[in-house]
């Protein structure tokens, strides 16, 4: 399949500063591409570039096969969502949804029916006559949501929409979002800096930090095998521990030498067939660190560590412990019996481990 | 194609106004700096002939005395309007019941035309009939007020006309700076058991630095331009007693028909306001930017 | 308890005393503020009364008393009678030539004005920061600096001392503050509205006349206001630009009481510097909010 959106060796500067850098990104019909990285990475303005709010310094970019690179916004048949919803404050909300419409001279009953038709999807259609100023902030997101809707765009463009909700809100609104996904089947893009809304959305996730793509793909794939510190650090939560250790070869595996401030080293073994320098970073998921005797495998290893402090956090307990002078997060199961100050025996799972280089941050398995 | 015009069109829009602004504004500041440098008098001519007019304008007694006019009544009123301003809108601060009305009879005459004010003050202050008069009808047989005809007080009638004008002003603007100070502040210093009169000399006043510059600023820039007030005042007398850089520049301009002169007066007046506005509009303008 | 009572009485008194004090001081405050509104009102109350009195009466009687017989003689002079310069109609034809000059200036300044301020503020591009800059440079100079090359240009166009002449000197010299109102007011709407209106597929026109120009109302009261006021009260522009028939009413009203033939009638002086001062003040008292808002956004920021 053609992709819907294609972005070739995009680049983007004001004056002397490069914002986006080389940029490549393609995305099929019916992905939902979550743009996410942390404020002033350059995802917005990359949002902003395929919406044509922003021309391009350098580079190609095709929308559902056309080349838009220097069509107007109008004209790149697409919606966006703000995060401010941008909503006309002096229309009324049913006003709002057909703006474009009438802008675009489609006729009166073509815009009842479509405003009918969205205005039901989204449960809103008791407010078609209030003003925005007269709406609460979830009403607000869905008549913005509704404008963009009734446009019947080929590719949706969200822009951090629910970063102005509080929090219960987002995330029934997070789900309403998948929902309307896999009813319309749209293409999305969709702008966060909120890691989880990554994950649960996403069927395609972009990494960005300081306008470079840091890596592309599936939730799974940046959640288990992170590119680099960045995106292993930036995704998840709580965050991947990232201990300094030293590794020893030992025939066909390796011993993973951690050191601890407060007794002797911690030694692992990792046996998958790896070629690790001798200084590395290693990668454990607090979820790869269990309760001893909760976890069984091949790549299980138990071993007493001091605990400094219990964090209870409702379904999981988590348990902080020193490791290669960093605080390193294992998620316990609720019950446990782990209390600060005391020696808990904990399981190690490698399987999972990401090794990366000190120097680098780059990925070594 | 299309887009490309699409862009364009806030330039477009612009455009009018960029002209108008170059032309009627910095083209015409240009005219009138070239003529300064020439010998013109009822028609403009354009050979340059140096600084001829600036020698000349600085012997002219005349203009001496409208120079001296302007310091005079610009620090006299810009210092009373400002005190008086402070003043006021520190005891219209005072939760006063009444604050709605009294503020509105405090600023209307900004409302009025310095004709208008100057009519009125002239009749008022005319010794046949005005106050003098009056007071010497109550009995004080011997009471003068006579500043209008008097030519070594004239100059402080147009600024108590000013002051009655504008002071009403400050005071809404010192009033506007007052509210806007922060109100958690004033509450941890009345809790701290600092006196009123303190929390003002001490907190509030000096947080409301740039609006004493604002006062300030449009004081000045009031003073530089006067022209109505002092033409229906007194028309610049007793004899030239009264005469402002304005006024003089206009009896060049149009009624002695020497345009050299008019032109370099012009030109000192513009380049006092500008000593005075350029400072102040730079550090506005970076401020925004930052 | 003789001691207790004792005390409690002491700070009975202390703190009598003090609400004395406190009153004593509020009282004070108030005939001071008092005393100012007098003084801010006793011009205009002179004024009307003494444009109701009789010329015997202001001859005889004191500037402050109110008048024995009221007439409206004066007023009538003033309006249809009073000489300026050689022709004796009154106030009336300048009063209309103030609301020619008046009325077209601030529709067209304020029309470009809030086009300006649009494009400042949502539509920004290279340069227009220092366009920004010289256009509030120039709501500073002081006017004598233009008033001979613009009688030149106005000669040129062939309008000198006509009231298309006069319309044109207040538009342009008004488009600075007018541009500042509108900008700052158009800076505080957040730019999204616009992405969205354009990703809407609205122009730039269509977005102004749809999305911003419904949410103007406050800012072109403000605006209104400050240039009918402006141009209303303008005296200098009126009297170098305008010739016998074209003045506004400011240059008549002065003519009026500067004319030293005849008998110097005060009481028609001060109904016409009234009728003059009429428009503005019921402006002002209509809608005194906006004309304060107008004042201080024009001075705090230029």
């Amino acid at each position: 399949m053609a992709p819907i959106l294609d972005i070739q060796n995009l680049r983007k500067s004001y004056g002397q500063t490069e914002i986006l850098k080389d940029i490549n990104v393609a995305i099929e019909p019916g992905d939902f591409l979550v743009l996410v990285g942390p404020s002033g990475c350059g995802k917005s303005t990359l949002l902003n570039c395929i919406a044509g709010l922003e021309p391009i310094t350098a580079g190609r970019l095709t929308i559902a096969g056309k080349d838009m690179t220097e069509v107007s916004p109008k004209d790149r048949d697409i919606a966006m969502v703000f995060q401010s919803y941008a909503l006309y404050p002096t229309m009324t909300v049913a006003k709002n949804i057909t703006f474009g419409m009438k802008v675009r001279g489609v006729d009166q009953a073509t815009q009842d029916a479509k405003l009918k038709e969205v205005s039901e999807l989204l449960q809103i259609s008791q407010l078609l006559n209030r003003k925005p100023g007269q709406l609460s902030g979830g009403q607000r997101q869905r008549v913005a949501m509704g404008r963009a809707l009734v446009r019947d765009p080929a590719l949706f463009l969200f822009d951090e929409p629910l970063s102005n909700l509080d929090a219960k809100l987002r995330v029934e609104m997070r789900t309403e979002i998948k929902k309307l996904h896999q009813t319309l089947n749209a293409s999305i893009v969709y702008v966060t800096h909120d890691q989880i809304e990554a994950m649960t959305l996403a069927t395609k996730i972009v990494v960005m930090k300081g306008g470079v793509i840091q890596q592309i793909g599936t939730p799974a794939e940046i959640y288990n095998t992170p590119a680099n510190l960045f995106v292993a650090d930036f995704m998840g939560s709580p965050a991947m521990n990232l201990i300094p250790a030293r590794v020893h070869r030992d025939g066909h595996g390796h011993r993973i030498e951690i050191t601890r401030a407060r007794s002797e080293p911690l030694v692992l073994a990792d046996n998958r067939p790896l070629d690790l320098p001798q200084d590395v970073i290693i990668g454990l998921r607090p979820e790869d660190i269990a309760e001893a005797g909760y976890r069984s495998g091949e790549a299980v290893q138990q071993a007493p560590c001091m605990v400094d402090m219990v964090e209870p956090a409702g379904a999981d307990t988590y348990v902080v412990s020193e490791l290669g002078g960093k605080p390193v997060t294992a998620r316990l199961h609720a019950e446990t019996s782990a209390m600060a100050g005391q020696e808990l025996d904990l399981a190690f799972d490698l399987g999972k481990a990401s090794y990366f280089a000190p120097e680098t941050g780059e990925r070594l398995n | 194609m299309s887009n490309w015009l699409e862009k364009q069109v806030p330039k477009v829009v612009l455009a009018p106004t960029f002209a108008a602004i170059l032309i009627f504004v910095y083209g015409f500041i240009g005219w009138t700096a070239w003529v300064s440098l020439t010998g013109s008098r009822l028609m403009p001519r354009y050979e340059i002939e140096g600084f001829g007019q600036y020698t000349k304008l600085f012997a002219t007694p005349r203009w001496d005395t409208a120079m001296n006019n302007l310091f005079i009544f610009g620090a006299l009123f810009i210092i009373i309007a400002m005190v008086l301003g402070l003043l006021l809108a520190i005891f219209l601060d005072q939760k006063i019941r009444t604050e709605g009305a009294i503020r509105t009879i405090y600023l209307y005459p900004m409302a009025l035309s310095m004709i208008v004010t100057g009519t009125a003050w002239k009749w008022i202050l005319n010794p046949g009939l005005g106050i003098e008069a009056t007071v010497r009808g109550w009995g004080f047989e011997n009471f003068t007020f006579d500043w209008l005809i008097n030519p070594d007080m004239a100059i402080y009638t147009i600024v108590l006309a000013g002051v009655w004008q504008s002071s009403g002003f400050v005071m809404a603007l010192f009033l506007a700076g007052l509210r806007s100070v922060d109100g958690e502040i004033i509450k941890a210093a009345q809790v701290d058991g600092i006196p009123t009169h303190r929390i003002y000399s001490a907190i509030i006043i000096p947080s409301m630095a740039p609006i004493f510059l604002s006062a300030f600023i449009v004081l000045a820039h009031l003073a530089i331009k006067s022209f109505d007030l002092v033409i229906a005042l007194t028309g610049g007398g007793p004899g030239y007693a009264t005469d402002l850089p304005a006024t003089y520049m206009y009896a060049m301009a149009f009624s002695r028909g020497n345009l050299g002169q008019a032109a370099s007066s012009a030109m000192i007046m513009m380049l006092v306001v500008f000593a005075i506005v350029v400072p102040y509009l730079y550090s506005e303008l970076r401020s925004k930017h930052d | 308890m003789t001691d207790t009572t004792y005390v409690s009485a002491r700070a009975g008194t202390r703190s009598t005393g003090q609400r004395l004090g406190r009153i004593a001081l509020r009282a004070g405050l108030y005939a001071v503020l008092i005393l100012f509104a007098l003084w801010y009102l006793m011009p205009l109350f002179v004024m009307l009364t003494t444009s109701l009195k009789s010329l015997e009466e202001i001859r005889t009687g004191s500037l402050v008393a109110l008048p024995r017989e009221i007439t409206f003689d004066a007023w009538k002079t003033a309006w249809s009678g009073a000489c300026s310069g050689i022709k004796c109609e009154g106030l009336r034809p300048y009063l209309w030539n103030s609301v020619l000059i008046a009325v077209p200036g601030v529709a067209l300044s304020t029309l470009i004005g809030a086009l300006n301020g649009y494009v400042f503020a949502q539509w920004n591009f290279r340069g227009a920061n220092l366009l920004f800059a010289l256009l509030l440079f120039g709501c500073f100079i002081p006017f004598q600096v233009v008033l001979l090359p613009m009688a030149r240009m106005l000669g040129i166009l062939g309008i000198a001392g006509t009231i298309p002449g006069l319309i044109l000197v207040h538009t342009v010299y008004g488009l600075g503050f007018t541009t500042l109102f509108f900008r700052n007011y158009y800076v505080t709407i957040p730019h999204e509205l616009v992405r969205a209106a354009k990703i809407d597929g609205a122009g730039f026109f269509r977005i102004f006349w749809s999305i911003f120009l419904p949410l103007s109302l406050p800012i072109i009261v403000v605006t209104v206001i400050w240039q009918f006021t402006q141009i209303w009260n303008d005296f200098l522009f009126g009297v170098s630009f305008s010739q016998s028939g074209t003045q506004p009413v400011t240059v008549a009203l002065n003519n009026i009481v500067n004319s030293t033939t005849g008998v110097k009638e005060y009481n028609v002086d001060m109904a016409a510097a009234i009728l003059a001062a009429l428009p503005t003040l019921l402006v002002y008292v209509v809608a005194g909010k906006y004309f304060i808002r107008g004042l201080t956004a024009g001075s705090v920021k230029g």
